[in-house]
């Protein structure tokens, strides 16, 4: 452990460690635009430059490793002679366009310029334009204001592991620059505009919108996918105008998908803003009164059995938990959180979890994909593995469909045959496995999404059992969801009671006569078409498949809307919170079930969400440890069987429309043209389609 | 330098190594250690342009990454980096004249004017029948025989603008012209015969 | 003078063939095995004995930075890098070796290599040596056909490989490291050190880059002796060099002369004297572009040795000598290098890429006058703003001519300032 001398205070650190980082150990402030603690060091800028004894020059601090014995200083005339003379060097050639930049406010350039910046300029010389590049329908470009830090460079070649950024040319002429002309094909790239250190790179769609001081920021997390990236909703008025990171090292680091920051003009668009009744065949605007009294009038005396709830990938777990139990108080049993018709065993926590957490992957020396395409299902989980991928020493392999994941990988077969044959030991990966310290095993939610999703369940379990997937201190057995809802549901067992009918029996049921009343709790992604005659109840905030059938629609609240909790694929219950009301007459969605409830004669026992969260507690004890994992205990789960031999398909088919609210934004459709449908035509070009 | 310049327009539809250029790329990449063969790119990249009229276009580029198992945008980093890659069409003879200082101290500014009057074009441009390129480099590296000036592959040294004129006359009757020193030297020993090794020059045969 | 026989590159004008036998007759490759069989210790403490320093400009000691590279590495290749991507201004020396004496440069290639345990050689030279790389090629395919390198290398039992590598336009890549990403297949932006390429250079590989011509002499110094070469010249200034002697001269040449020969001595002897005698002297820049010019007071005594042009506040740099008449137009010529700087600057870090724009614009501007007096002291602090705070050496290189200039021709530069300001006055009362 070296010993080194900082500005007269001595500190020991870990071999490895820079000066600037042991400077921050200490509290003292380095200036840097290059340096970014997640990416390679190049120590371009020169913004760091310190003053070490015996050292004729002064050395970038970012790129220094400490060693035994030497002397640094930071605060001495030459470093700051150096760090000004470098602060000029980035101006002259900047333009003087901060009242009119997205990144005023906010700005590296900006900030430092205070501390280091002259009073005035002395380049009496024309200053350099650089053309704008064109990088796709998300990240904008004013390259005239780049300073050459290679930070977005660095990122996707790292980070996003799609090497589409370059600097061309030299000397003053460089320039960053995609192959020529193309959209960064990450869906990792609105992290290039929080990278960048300055405004060159920014958010297209949120250019020119507002200016950081007048925006209200509220700390939530994303529902867009099962992760639970921590982020930050920044809003002015009743509008979301951005959405950016938050740090979560167990979860999201500092990174979040594009997803996650660009689907919010979807908040907008198609929204539920009042009940509707269907009257002759139409939906007309209603009263909640008159709504709660057609619901009243058509729920009366039809016996439990034939009453039906299903909840929607988006559903909070507040209400579900509320919806759930009015149910019970009309004796149905039919209810399920599983929308896509999902077939597994729920009954032990550990079989439907991501046990290892997020940040275990980092532990993983080899992973197993089965049935998921977590580039697409869940872009940060990727970017993890991917992380794990540069550190060295990883071996991926897949099961299922074979997609750029940004990490090599083997790919052991489409179907569940190589399943089969690495339980049986005879696949030669079962070699490697064996070898392996920390094994994991990533089973997509597309492996449940068929008739034997109990049996790969139960096939991965004995796999993980074989291989030391499970052992003292690790848990490699790993369920990928894709539905922010789903976990919170099944926690709070949000599935078929005694006799009950799971999500396929209840289309078939309501299609065949059998169901009456269909209630969906922001349910879309069923066959809507196939329900039949059923008197159809959608509870949601979008427009979409479930309320163009429904016979009733009661206006919800989205994710930025309400306080409540979702549990994340690690089993994380985390609080999402309201960062702008729900439009028009839209309701928090609790508090729309209460009201219900009572309507019904079945009045739910909580005024409150308070008394709620306290009741959801009981039922599950996870749900009183916000933020944290409860480890989850083995057990025996799934349901041995037969495994059919057909391919596994992801759940998610186009990355950019999966719920609601993705599907009404605009900004995600420009992403779906320009990504996936070149991609898809491609495809069926060359026949390789299926 | 300018901005990258592509010009769609003059782009062809595509390119590949023809056979014998094939073969040499493999024993280049031959050179360079197993899993290293990125290291090929900037002869490759000679190659190509060799291969194309002196210039090499963006389906070069991409035909060098793929074959090198190259990201694209690395390749083109390189292709702008280096000042021997012709991102546009180049005349059938480049003449490249030197001038920095110690060419210029010698009258390279009047080799210049001689080209562009001779030639009737300035300093980057292209001759409308697409015979010679005039450019101004950076020094080349042969000081003590300045003005130089390269063409093609060969030097032409201690050269005036009289020698310079008959240097494109010569390439326009489609001759080359000898190379090296225009005035009858050796090589870089002083003008007149060696001031030291008057024993070695003769050979040592 | 130096006697010829006391001269190593005795084919330096190419009056005789570059080739293995008549190489052979001019004493390369004599037994060389012998050479290699009194092992890497003895090679290594020769050279550090005869005090040979680099001759790519830097002028570090060749034998100690052979000395920096791990012992007995077995879990990786180790490289020799030899860097003869010439291309400072002035400088014309390892071209006639690579041309003329291409078998010189191979034989220390493989005693170097042998010295520091390598199992390579990459031999960088740069793209516009295209005749100049297509001899070391033919060179080092004759050196395989007769078992010298390659397997069992002259019969030691060591295994070497030699191979060029070409450049393709880049001044920047003789730096070691820029020079290394450049076989690496990249630009050649030079690298942080920590790590020095002794530690993690070509693939991250224990590396040594040598100038052509502090290799090319290696074989020589051990047949003659390490004291035979440090008996040349001055103590910690040892041995012979090869001077490039371009610009106002009679007769422009390149020489090997004696290290510490006096400036005056070499061009008078060699290089037919200063243009117009040497009172027509102006100044001369004594080590290639990177090294401040010395007006004539001092080039009248000044001695051609590392050391020597230190205390002048020059540097020998390359050894690459550029004589300027009365009749220069000095700022000029110094402006004309600032715009060699700023087009060879890689880009990389920030003070290079955007202060040798700087700097060349002022410069241009200096030239015709058109600049305030106040100008001079901010470019100077420009040029302070720039050196030591790059990742190279370039940053520096760029810096240093434009302080010599206005060390020594201050007043010029004041003198056009005023002419111009005077010429526009009059103008504007026309």
């Amino acid at each position: 452990m070296p010993k080194l001398t900082i500005d007269g205070i001595e500190i020991e650190v870990e071999p490895g460690t820079s000066i600037l980082q042991a400077c921050e150990q200490l509290g003292i402030e380095i200036p840097r635009f290059c340096y970014h603690e997640r990416l390679s060091v190049p120590a371009n800028c020169r913004m760091c430059l310190v003053e070490m004894e015996r050292a004729p020059k002064p050395v970038a601090a970012c790129a220094m490793p400490c060693g035994d014995g030497m002397v640094v200083k930071t605060n001495t005339d030459l470093v700051h002679k150096a760090r000004k003379g470098v602060m000029e060097f980035l101006l002259i050639n900047h333009p003087l366009d901060c009242p009119i930049c997205d990144q005023g406010g906010e700005c590296d350039l900006q900030d430092q310029a205070m501390a280091y910046g002259f009073d005035r300029g002395r380049y009496g010389e024309n200053k350099r334009a650089v053309q704008d590049k064109y990088m796709g329908p998300l990240i904008r470009t004013e390259m005239t204001r780049c300073i050459h830090c290679t930070r977005c460079i660095r990122f996707v070649n790292e980070i996003a592991g799609v090497p589409d950024l370059g600097a061309v040319n030299r000397g003053e002429h460089m320039e960053i620059t995609t192959f020529v002309e193309k959209a960064i094909g990450s869906e990792l790239s609105g992290n290039l505009a929080d990278v960048c250190p300055v405004g060159a790179l920014l958010s297209k769609p949120y250019a020119f919108t507002a200016r950081p001081w007048e925006l209200r920021k509220t700390e939530t997390v994303d529902v867009l996918d099962a992760v639970g990236s921590n982020i930050r909703v920044d809003t002015r008025g009743p509008e979301v105008m951005r959405v950016l990171p938050r740090v979560n090292e167990d979860v999201n680091e500092e990174w979040i998908a594009d997803k996650t920051r660009f689907a919010y003009d979807g908040l907008k668009r198609q929204r539920l803003d009042r009940p509707y009744v269907r009257k002759d065949g139409k939906l007309l605007p209603a009263t909640w009164a008159e709504a709660f009294q057609a619901i009243a009038a058509k729920v009366k005396g039809v016996p439990g059995n034939r009453i039906a709830a299903i909840a929607g990938d988006l559903a909070d777990t507040e209400s579900m938990l509320a919806l759930k139990e009015l149910m019970v108080g009309l004796g149905a049993a039919n209810i399920d959180c599983r929308q896509d018709g999902a077939v597994f065993d729920a009954s032990s926590r550990a079989g439907y979890l991501f046990n290892s957490g997020i940040a275990g992957i980092e532990r993983a020396d080899v992973i197993l994909l089965v049935g998921t395409n977590p580039r697409w299902e869940a872009t940060i989980v990727n970017a993890r593995i991917r992380k794990r991928y540069l550190m060295g020493g990883l071996k991926v392999a897949v099961i299922g469909e074979a997609r750029e994941l940004t990490y090599p990988y083997s790919h052991l077969g489409t179907g569940a045959g190589a399943l089969r044959q690495l339980v049986d030991g005879t696949h030669a990966f079962a070699d490697v496995l064996r070898g392996a310290k920390n094994p994991m095993v990533i089973l997509g939610a597309g492996a449940f999404r068929r008739k034997d999703g109990a049996a790969v369940q139960a096939a991965v379990r004995k796999l993980a059992e074989t291989f030391n997937v499970v052992q003292d201190g690790w848990n490699g057995f790993n369920v990928l969801h894709t539905a922010a809802s789903r976990v919170g549901g099944l926690d709070i067992g949000f599935l078929p009671g005694e006799g009950g009918r799971g999500t396929a029996g209840i289309v078939e049921g309501a299609g065949k006569g059998e169901i009456d009343v269909v209630y969906l709790l922001g349910a879309d992604e069923i066959d809507t078409a196939a329900l039949g005659k059923a008197f159809v109840v959608y509870q949601g905030h979008h427009g979409d498949k479930g309320a163009h059938r429904a016979d009733v629609i009661l206006p919800g609240a989205a994710y930025t809307e309400k306080n409540a909790i979702y549990v994340n694929t690690e089993g994380r219950p985390q609080q999402a919170r309201l960062a702008t009301f729900p439009p028009g007459e839209a309701r928090e969605d609790w508090k729309i079930l209460r009201a219900l409830s009572e309507q019904l004669g079945h009045k739910l026992p909580y005024d409150s969400l308070a008394q709620l969260r306290r009741r959801l507690a009981e039922v599950n004890p996870v749900f009183a440890a916000v933020g944290t994992v409860t480890p989850s205990p083995w057990a025996s789960f799934g349901a041995e069987g037969l495994i059919e031999d057909s391919p596994f398909f992801s759940t998610v088919a186009n990355y950019y429309m999966t719920d609601p609210i993705s599907r009404a934004s605009v900004t995600m459709a420009r992403c779906a043209e320009t990504f996936v449908k070149p991609a898809e035509s491609a495809q069926e070009r060359t026949g390789t389609h299926g | 330098m300018s901005a990258p310049a592509h010009d769609p327009a003059k782009e062809p539809a595509s390119f590949a190594f023809t056979p014998e250029n094939l073969e040499r790329a493999k024993s280049i990449i031959a050179k360079y250690p197993a899993g290293k063969q990125a290291s090929a790119c900037m002869p490759l990249l000679d190659l190509a342009q060799r291969q194309n009229d002196g210039w090499l276009p963006r389906v070069a580029m991409d035909a060098v990454a793929d074959l090198l198992g190259m990201p694209r945008i690395r390749v083109y980093e390189v292709a702008t980096f280096y000042t021997m890659y012709n991102k546009t069409p180049v005349g059938k003879h480049v003449i490249q004249v030197c001038t920095t200082t110690p060419c210029w101290l010698r009258g390279s500014d009047d080799i210049v004017h001689t080209c562009e009057r001779k030639l009737g074009i300035g300093v980057g441009e292209t001759t409308a029948d697409g015979q010679f390129t005039l450019r101004e480099v950076e020094c080349s590296g042969a000081c003590v025989n300045a003005p130089v000036v390269q063409i093609g592959d060969d030097y032409y040294e201690d050269v005036s603008p009289e020698h310079m004129e008959t240097i494109i006359d010569a390439l326009k009757g489609g001759e080359i012209p000898k190379h090296g020193s225009q005035i009858g030297r050796q090589s870089s020993e002083p003008v007149g015969g060696p001031t030291t090794l008057k024993a070695f020059t003769t050979t040592a045969d | 003078m130096l006697r010829d026989e006391d001269r190593i590159f005795t084919n330096l004008y190419g009056y005789q063939s570059f080739g293995l036998d008549a190489a052979r007759k001019r004493g390369d490759w004599d037994n060389t095995k012998a050479l290699i069989a009194q092992g890497k210790e003895w090679i290594i403490e020769q050279v550090k004995e005869s005090g040979l320093r680099g001759r790519g400009g830097a002028g570090f000691s060749t034998g100690m930075k052979w000395s920096f590279m791990p012992k007995n590495v077995t879990d990786k290749p180790v490289y020799l890098v030899i860097n003869a991507d010439e291309g400072e201004p002035g400088t014309c020396k390892d071209r006639d070796i690579l041309r003329h004496d291409p078998h010189k440069l191979i034989e220390g290639c493989l005693i170097a290599g042998f010295a520091i345990g390598a199992s390579a050689c990459y031999i960088y030279i740069r793209g516009e040596f295209y005749n100049e790389g297509s001899n070391v090629q033919r060179a080092i395919d004759e050196a395989y056909k007769a078992g010298l390198i390659g397997k069992n290398a002259c019969g030691t039992g060591y295994d070497y490989d030699i191979y060029i590598h070409r450049g393709a336009g880049a001044y920047i890549c003789g730096e070691e490291t820029a020079l290394i990403e450049s076989i690496e297949g990249k630009k050649g932006q030079p690298r942080n050190k920590p790590p020095f390429p002794a530690q993690a250079g070509l693939y991250s590989c224990p590396t040594t880059v040598n100038n052509v011509e502090s290799i090319a002499v290696v074989p020589t110094i051990l047949r003659r002796g390490a004291a035979w070469f440090a008996g040349l010249g001055r103590p910690k200034n040892t041995g012979t060099k090869l001077f490039c002697i371009s610009g106002h001269v009679n007769k422009p040449c390149n020489v090997e002369e004696e290290m510490g020969i006096p400036l005056k001595e070499l061009i008078e002897k060699h290089a037919g004297g200063v243009r117009g005698g040497w009172d027509n002297l102006l100044a001369i820049i004594p080590g290639g572009s990177s090294v401040p010019l010395l007006p004539k007071s001092i080039c009248d005594t000044v001695l051609m040795d590392f050391d020597s042009l230190r205390d002048v506040r020059s540097g020998l740099g390359t050894a690459a000598v550029i004589v300027m008449d009365k009749s220069t137009d000095v700022v000029k010529a110094i402006a004309r290098l600032s715009q060699f700087y700023a087009h060879e600057s890689c880009g990389q870090c920030t003070p290079c890429r955007e202060g040798t724009g700087w700097m060349n614009r002022i410069m241009q501007r200096m030239v015709t006058g058109n600049a305030r007096v106040e100008e001079i002291d901010m470019l100077l602090e420009v040029t302070k703003q720039i050196e030591g705070h790059t990742i190279c050496a370039l940053g520096d290189a760029a810096a240093w001519p434009i302080q010599g200039l206005f060390r020594h021709f201050r007043p010029e530069v004041e003198r056009r300032i005023l002419d111009y300001r005077n010429a526009a006055k009059s103008l504007a009362a026309e």
